[in-house]
């Protein structure tokens, strides 16, 4: 494994972790721009902008983009988050510089109008089917009122109001911003040849204008209150907590990382042992999310009405019991167990360690190989957990609570037939 | 690509495959036994997914927690299933610590405790899980296709009735795990960091002494077409359709292939560049191929909003049609390099593999070399898909859909 790095003239930055042995090769364009870089006007831009790179360049209409992917058996997609873009293939080495062909013209769309309109049907179709799920309804809206004035609370879909309204002047305008060479990285693992890979960037991306990307960078956000949503639309209820956790460059980052397991991973957690096991909820999870400038640990529920109320009673207490006693060494022995298989796990296929090395380099501009990552995990102290513990505290959170709970204890829990 | 694998099967008909991947930290196994949901007596649904749910709360001389605590300071990631045929466990961990895994997994398979105060947890577990599939059409739809297109009792839902399961009882529990749970029929799959001769003989020592017990008689009745609502007040409207295809083992299996991945192979095959592409219907739409031992179906999937989702399968029956009409040299080709390069990829992860190695033995009793599925691969042209498609057009449809009215659109 060998880890380069080079920046083009115009600011395109290129990271590479070479593994000779793999059998395959995943390259990814990373954007620094998501949801967080919108204005109400232009909600859901980034995600819709994601979508039409799909849509052809002016030597290539959307069908040919498709096609050419296909032709070469590449595995490739993209999603927007509320902080980056990302456009990814895995492919067998020797279709290389195909691949780098047409994930360059992904990020300089031409962005054709009749494109742009059927393709706002799918974005509203998208909004439709997420708008059905109580999880997903539960999770945006808790993240709303958490960041209450920080553009990390934005949704990355969008309203059917704005993505209605929204323009592909508009949407160009979005694309002269926050698409300029000094504000994407190209990363690069497994069979990549460092100067080939050089190479295809340059002949692809050179010419590429830089552009005038700022982005605030805030630490302190607002939140809002509550909010108990009752409708009889789903038969679960759906709970959302969340609470301030280390930004992404923080020194606490992977003691909240272990936090996060030992209070919540799937199995031997403090959450399987007094939700999952006894079987009183149908979905449990507590998440660390980590940005640039602020991070959120987020508990997430979705069980039957009339459990609702002590559910959540469990958890505060589990809040409480680990703010008050800390955790045990051996749960962090334990965690450290746990997500130290699934590093290396993960790491065997390029198309993973792909994920591994870009999270370094957007929030740390860093690389870690698979043994720092795992000497970074293995360095973290139970001292730090109480510090983890006492300065961001779990029980100090916001509550969204969706679903046919009238807000008292007494509602019953609704037919299963 | 070498791909080399070893087999042995023990006395008492236990199959054991191993692919050494001597390139790899890691190591992972499939275990199979026939303990699936069709193994289920008819008065018992739901029993397969809670004998597989009790599987690891408590077994040999661990009690839940200590077997929870046990596997995951050997950084083991596992997952128990419950499948049509199967019940399946997985484990995939860093080579060195296999060989405790697998201890452990011999108290997992052989001898749970299946204690009656688990299993209660167990069923309120499953009831919300049940519940849980109320608020999720997409995942709604798919149970309801596969219980109206398979017939029994291949159709069974994974988890049952909420009946079934309240009315559980642990005799009920641990007479299925003693007659399911059995050598003759289990197959152990494990590819990664490893020796053959080393894994055969641990293996021998922990289920050698395991007593095989006669396979029950099993019958499936044919599919018959249906078409069926599900009225949901959703935004939405989901569309579920299926139809005859071939099973595993036949000499069409590719071509099956071929003809699904004509229809949603990747982003340029026609389902998705008829339906979401050019007419913006819907954000997903794809087909999937499930070949079985004895027949196989194909699955079609799509939601709409309701208002647009009856042109939506319009264009989906148009397609079904159109693929008879003719296919492509070009498609051929895409279809080939997309399958190659799955192939190759797969050879990245020991799970992968061993679930190849597991699954290929119970659909053929042998594993398909690499070079071999790379000919058939290669062998596919538009004629041979257009043969399979003459030999099982797609038709006798079971339809399903899912939203606030039911839709007009027919074949």
């Amino acid at each position: 494994m060998k880890f380069h790095h080079q920046t083009l003239s115009n600011g395109l930055q290129i990271v590479a972790e070479c593994n000779p042995d793999a059998l395959s090769a995943a390259l990814g364009f990373f954007v620094r721009a998501g949801a967080r870089d919108e204005t109400p006007e232009i909600s859901g831009v980034s995600h819709f902008l994601e979508h039409m790179a799909f849509k052809g360049t002016d030597k290539r209409t959307a069908e040919d983009v498709n096609r050419e992917f296909d032709e070469i058996g590449a595995k490739y997609n993209a999603y927007t988050a509320v902080d980056q873009t990302v456009y990814h293939a895995a492919v067998l080495p020797e279709y290389l510089p195909r691949a780098m062909d047409l994930l360059a013209g992904l990020i300089r769309p031409t962005l054709r109008v009749d494109d742009f309109d059927v393709e706002k049907q799918v974005i509203l179709e998208e909004i439709a089917m997420y708008a059905d799920l109580p999880s997903w309804t539960a999770y945006e809206c808790a993240m709303r009122r958490q960041f209450a004035d920080h553009g990390i609370g934005n949704s990355v879909l969008g309203t059917v109001d704005s993505v209605g309204a929204l323009t592909a002047d508009a949407m160009r305008a979005y694309h002269t911003d926050r698409y300029g060479a000094n504000n994407i990285f190209v990363a690069a693992t497994g069979k990549i040849d460092w100067h080939q890979l050089v190479d295809l960037i340059e002949e692809h991306c050179a010419d590429w204008s830089a552009g005038a990307s700022e982005r605030g960078c805030d630490r302190t956000h607002r939140r809002d209150s509550d909010e108990i949503i009752c409708t009889d639309a789903y038969v679960q209820e759906s709970i959302v907590l969340v609470s301030d956790a280390p930004a992404a460059d923080a020194p606490l980052r992977m003691a909240s990382e272990l936090l996060a397991s030992i209070i919540g991973d799937d199995s031997g957690s403090r959450f399987h042992w007094a939700l999952e096991e006894p079987g009183r909820v149908d979905s449990v999870e507590f998440a660390y999310y980590a940005y640039e400038d602020v991070g959120a640990f987020l508990t997430s529920i979705g069980c039957q009405p009339d459990l609702a109320e002590e559910n959540l009673d469990i958890i505060k207490a589990i809040f409480r019991e680990v703010a008050e006693r800390g955790v045990e060494p051996e749960e962090i022995d334990q965690a450290k167990h746990r997500l130290g298989a699934r590093i290396v796990l993960a790491a065997e296929r390029p198309q993973n360690r792909l994920q591994s090395l870009a999270d370094h380099w957007t929030y740390r501009q860093r690389y870690a190989s698979v043994e720092e990552d795992l000497a970074l995990l293995e360095a973290v102290t139970i001292e730090q957990t109480k510090e983890l513990l006492d300065r961001y505290s779990l029980s100090n959170h916001l509550a969204v609570w969706l679903g046919p709970l009238k807000g008292d204890a007494t509602a019953s829990a609704p037919s299963l037939s | 690509m070498s791909n080399v694998y070893h087999e042995h099967r023990y006395a008492n008909g236990l199959q054991l495959l191993v692919e050494p991947m001597s390139w790899c930290r890691s190591a992972a196994f499939t275990f199979l036994v026939p303990a699936g949901v069709s193994r289920e007596p008819a008065t018992a649904p739901g029993c397969a997914n809670l004998v597989a749910s009790l599987l690891t709360r408590g077994a040999g001389s661990r009690d839940s927690r200590q077997l929870s605590n046990d596997l995951d300071n050997l950084g083991i990631q596992r997952h128990e299933a419950t499948e049509t045929i199967h019940t399946s466990f997985t484990a995939a961990t860093l080579a060195d610590n296999l060989e405790p895994c697998l201890t452990i997994t011999r108290d997992i398979m052989r001898s749970p405790h299946l204690h009656a105060d688990q299993l209660e947890l167990c069923k309120a577990s499953t009831l919300q899980e049940l519940m849980a599939i109320e608020d999720d059409p997409g995942q709604k739809i798919f149970i309801e296709l596969k219980r109206h297109s398979l017939p029994e009792p291949l159709g069974r839902p994974i988890l049952g009735s909420a009946e079934g399961v309240q009315r559980m009882t642990p005799e009920m529990i641990v007479d299925f795990h003693r007659r399911c749970f059995r050598p003759n029929g289990a197959i152990l799959g494990v590819a990664g960091n490893v020796d053959f001769e080393r894994i055969r003989d641990i293996i021998g020592e922990l289920f050698d002494d395991w007593k095989p017990i006669d396979e029950p008689p099993f019958s499936v009745a044919q599919r018959h077409g249906s078409r069926q609502h599900v009225p949901a007040e959703k935004l939405q409207t989901h569309i579920g359709l299926a139809f005859d295809s071939v099973s595993y083992s036949d000499a069409d299996f590719y071509n099956a292939h071929g003809a699904v991945g004509v229809l949603s192979g990747g982003m340029s095959s026609r389902l998705w560049t008829e339906v979401r592409e050019k007419r913006g219907l819907c954000y997903s739409v794809g087909a999937s191929y499930h070949p079985l031992k004895d027949r196989g179906i194909i699955l079609v999937y799509a939601s709409s909003s309701s208002d647009r989702a009856n042109e939506t399968l319009e264009v989906i029956f148009a397609e079904l049609e159109r693929l008879l009409l003719g296919i492509s040299d070009d498609e051929v080709h895409r279809l080939q390099a997309g399958l190659k390069s799955s192939l190759i990829m797969q050879e990245e992860s020991t799970s992968a593999r061993a679930s190849v190695l597991a699954r290929s033995w119970y659909h053929l009793g042998r594993v398909r070399p690499f070079d071999e599925i790379a000919r058939e691969i290669e062998a596919m042209t538009p004629e041979s898909i257009l043969g399979y498609l003459e030999r099982h057009p797609p038709g006798n449809f079971n339809i399903l859909t899912l939203g606030p009215t039911p839709l007009e659109a027919s074949a």
